[in-house]
């Protein structure tokens, strides 16, 4: 079959969209973190399952703790994001909806991303 | 994508509710509801570490919605889902690099993963309860 690309095209190996396979990797390499991510959050919550304030608190203030629950919300949410991006995709026909849904998954994972750090570094900084 | 009511009418290629549902096909859409919840369940884990960083009022007062029947309910599906869309994402990885794809052995796993999911969840709760 003759093939159409030109060399550029070929070297880029970016495809009709423009971004190649970054999607899909990226989705992959936030999947491969997010197992042991995921399983040290399960643990977490179990150990402080009915603990009291102070508890929770010093836990969370913890480095080790608190850079792991951190590591665990931003890779779950760069995954997510991901995710529901394709959900949109397959589901909205609609162009002007489609943008607007996928502008708002990122809104949406921004602001989640952006409390929860933020409770994070106050709960490590400031107590 | 084009509106014209010509377009409209063309007949569309049979969908979901025209196959046998399959494991692996259940387990494949089991996949993306899971992963849709738990996109919204993310809110949860970010409204608990809020109110974390709140003080104690307002973490004693979220911990006892969490703590309520309806929380925990609520909070066992996460696990669930969480587990689930786990297990399924480990298998995805498996596919990815090319390995479990023979027929029988992929139904196999695709019935296995609901049963381990609650097993797991199960087994994580009463961890949970005995670490108390």
């Amino acid at each position: 079959m003759t093939d159409m690309r030109t060399p550029l095209g070929k070297v880029r190996g970016l495809g009709s969209a423009k971004d190649g396979t970054e999607h899909f990797w990226r989705q992959r390499v936030t999947a491969v973190a997010n197992v042991p991510l995921t399983i040290f959050f399960i643990g977490l919550i179990i150990a402080l399952n009915g603990a009291s304030y102070d508890e929770v608190q010093a836990a969370l203030s913890n480095p080790f703790v608190a850079l792991l629950t951190m590591g665990a919300i931003l890779s779950a949410l760069y995954h997510m994001k991901l995710g529901m991006q394709v959900i949109i995709e397959d589901y909205i026909h609609d162009d002007a909806w489609k943008f607007l849904l996928v502008m708002l998954n990122t809104f949406f994972v921004a602001s989640v991303g952006l409390l929860s750090v933020f409770a994070l570094l106050k709960l490590a900084f400031a107590g | 994508m084009s509106k014209d009511a010509k377009t409209r009418a063309r007949p569309i290629s049979p969908h979901l509710q025209i196959y046998k549902p399959i494991p692996t096909m259940v387990m494949s859409i089991t996949h993306r509801i899971t992963g849709g919840a738990l996109y919204f369940g993310m809110l949860l884990v970010a409204w608990w570490l809020i109110a974390a960083a709140s003080g104690p009022d307002y973490f004693d007062w979220v911990n006892g919605i969490y703590g309520s029947f309806l929380g925990r309910l609520i909070l066992f599906g996460f696990t669930f889902a969480l587990i689930h869309h786990l297990l399924g994402g480990i298998k995805h990885l498996f596919w990815d690099m090319g390995h479990g794809f023979d027929k029988d052995f992929a139904t196999r796993v695709a019935r296995m993963q609901p049963i381990a999911s609650a097993v797991l969840t199960l087994a994580v709760w009463i961890i949970g309860y005995m670490a108390r």
